[in-house]
């Protein structure tokens, strides 16, 4: 199963990207030690949404599937984790309340993306489907602000969205709970990127993501190849938006709220920015990237939130106009061409 | 000899066109059979009936015994059919070895993909551009390929779509031995083709379309030899 990790449909195979992954990795454990814990708490809200950009790069990057649904997906996970954590009591069950809410989020792309894909819905529609999923989401989570719209203790809250649950925790030595915000949830995030990276790679680099990037190639060629493009796009639309769901629950618990403006339009084209502009066909690209315009778009934003969009705008742009596989893959080809060692060649080595 | 593949009363309409009408064809096991006609005499449209890329409006098809009529393309792959449609159809993007990697990872043994994988790119004679995207390909190695990736599959019957086209008189002249071959392996092809050279290189049979129906059918020697046949190709009036 390990050698999956280095494959034909993953950028940096060599020695020396998996010393310089090592080296990243140590720098990123040992950052808490010596920052301040607020601008850990900061990195922490970075990286889990680097979960859905994976997803949309798997979706759009990998399957040819360019979906607008991924705050929809963000959405179901929040809001369900929110519902189960408060109405659990919180304490360990948040986990199972995380569990629960990730497979909830995967359900629902189960059932849209069948009637997308056996419904033969495919190219720009796919886009305005997944867009009006979500659009439909937010304003009808913007008009519960009425007492009547509560599920068990949860409320929805309307535009002012839903709050009170707890955040993760497990039991800790002495009695003690540890809740993951700061630093805890820095590293849970880390974990589980790590995991989910390698996982991903690993699924790209096998039969099935062979299969998928043939589908993105060319459709009808995979299915005389004698392969039901069908199931292999709805696995890939529930594992790609089962991330999403996974942001969803770790956002809504970082920040123990979540309100329909982190589902609506401009929430849902962040993700198709982050990946067009890091490198829609490779998982390193997306994941590096994504989380360096995070933190560019997060250092501007507090100065200015328009200037921060208008960024994100013109970056979507620059990208489309100038690089249009993506910028930190761009970079990536060009170094190992530097090195004479393209991604594809080691690829194959 | 068994009918490999039977076709009963097929038939297509697109609005008020009958684009094929009640076609009856058979490909025995075994033989190179070529379907041929004028341009619009229907062939593509039988074909994609054939393979699946058209539901029939009535009739059926028979594969191997077994009726496949309401089956979609890769159900009829597994079936045991391969197919290559009219243009080339390649993972433009993916190297030449990873197109036919796909191709072989379905049925083909993980420690045999790379043996297999050699004997092929040296069958279609692709082994110095193995590591190249397939879009880099000339048009007629793109059509090699995809020849390649249908025979990957091991099929009982290979389904041709003007496997020719674009291709300089060498390279048709080497498609044409190379289904020879093939067919010498026991392999059976239908191909579709409006090139008499190439039919005559390789036909054993041959079914003649016109207006979407059944004109002629026969051995290649009866269809070189009928006058009605080089009527239509000539577009001559006829009788019939």
């Amino acid at each position: 199963m390990l050698r999956l990790v280095n494959g034909p449909q993953t950028v940096g195979n060599g020695p020396a990207f998996w010393i310089t992954f090592l080296v990243v990795l140590a720098g990123a454990l040992i950052y808490p030690s010596f920052a301040d814990p607020y601008d850990v708490g900061n990195f922490a809200y970075f990286l889990l949404w680097v979960f859905m950009a994976l997803g949309l790069c798997l979706m759009w990057g990998y399957c040819g599937m360019l979906s607008f649904g991924q705050t929809f997906f963000f959405g179901i996970a929040g809001y369900s984790y929110g519902v189960l954590a408060i109405n659990f009591g919180g304490g360990t069950m948040t986990f199972a309340a995380l569990a629960i809410a990730v497979i909830l989020a995967a359900v629902a792309a189960a059932i849209l993306g069948y009637f997308m894909i056996w419904g033969r819905v495919g190219g720009v529609f796919f886009g305005i489907v997944t867009l009006s999923a979500t659009l439909v989401l937010a304003f009808f989570l913007g008009q519960t602000a009425g007492p009547e719209w509560r599920i068990g203790e949860a409320r929805l809250n309307g535009f002012n969205g839903m709050k009170g649950m707890d955040p993760l925790n497990i039991p800790w030595f002495d009695d003690e709970t540890l809740y993951f915000e700061g630093p805890s949830l820095y590293y849970l995030a880390i974990g589980m990127i790590v995991l989910v990276y390698m996982g991903l790679r690993m699924l790209l680099n096998s039969r099935f993501g062979n299969v998928i990037v043939a589908i993105r190639e060319d459709p009808q060629r995979a299915e005389l190849l004698g392969y039901d493009v069908r199931k292999y796009q709805l696995v890939t639309f529930v594992i790609g938006s089962a991330l999403a769901g996974l942001s969803g629950v770790l956002y809504t618990s970082w920040g123990q709220f979540i309100t329909p403006s982190s589902i609506g339009l401009p929430a849902a084209a962040m993700p198709i920015v982050w990946v067009a502009f890091s490198g829609r066909g490779d998982i390193t690209a997306t994941m590096v990237g994504s989380f360096l315009i995070l933190v560019a778009f997060q250092t501007i934003i507090v100065h200015s939130q328009q200037a921060a969009l208008i960024l994100m705008g013109a970056m979507l742009l620059v990208t489309v106009m100038v690089a249009p596989q993506g910028f930190v893959l761009g970079i990536a080809r060009v170094a190992g061409r530097l090195f004479r060692r393209g991604p594809r060649e080691g690829a194959e080595g | 000899m068994d009918d490999i593949l039977q076709t009963r009363g097929l038939g297509k309409t697109f609005g008020g066109l009958n684009a094929v009408s009640d076609v009856d064809l058979s490909v025995a096991t075994g033989e190179i059979h070529c379907l041929i006609g004028p341009n619009g005499a229907g062939k593509s449209t039988l074909f994609k009936l054939v393979v699946g890329t058209y539901p029939p409006t009535h009739g059926n098809i028979v594969f191997r015994g077994r009726d496949v009529t309401g089956q979609l393309p890769f159900q009829r792959v597994k079936e045991g059919m391969s197919i290559k449609m009219q243009t080339p159809s390649v993972f433009r993007e993916l190297p030449v070895r990873q197109n036919l990697h796909v191709a072989l990872q379905h049925h083909v043994a993980r420690h045999e993909l790379d043996r297999e994988e050699q004997r092929l790119l040296e069958l279609l004679e692709l082994s110095g551009d193995a590591g190249k995207p397939a879009g880099a390909l000339s048009h007629g190695q793109q059509q090699w390929l995809e020849i390649g990736m249908a025979l990957a599959l091991k099929p009982a019957l290979l389904l041709l779509d003007e496997p020719t086209a674009g291709m300089s008189p060498e390279e048709t002249f080497r498609t044409g031995e190379l289904i020879k071959q093939l067919n010498g392996t026991g392999m059976t092809v239908l191909v579709v083709e409006h090139d008499m050279t190439f039919v005559r290189q390789i036909a054993q049979r041959v079914t003649v379309l016109h207006f979407g129906k059944v004109f002629a059918r026969g051995s290649i020697e009866e269809i070189l030899a009928d006058k009605r046949v080089e009527e239509i190709y000539l577009g001559k009036p006829h009788e019939h």
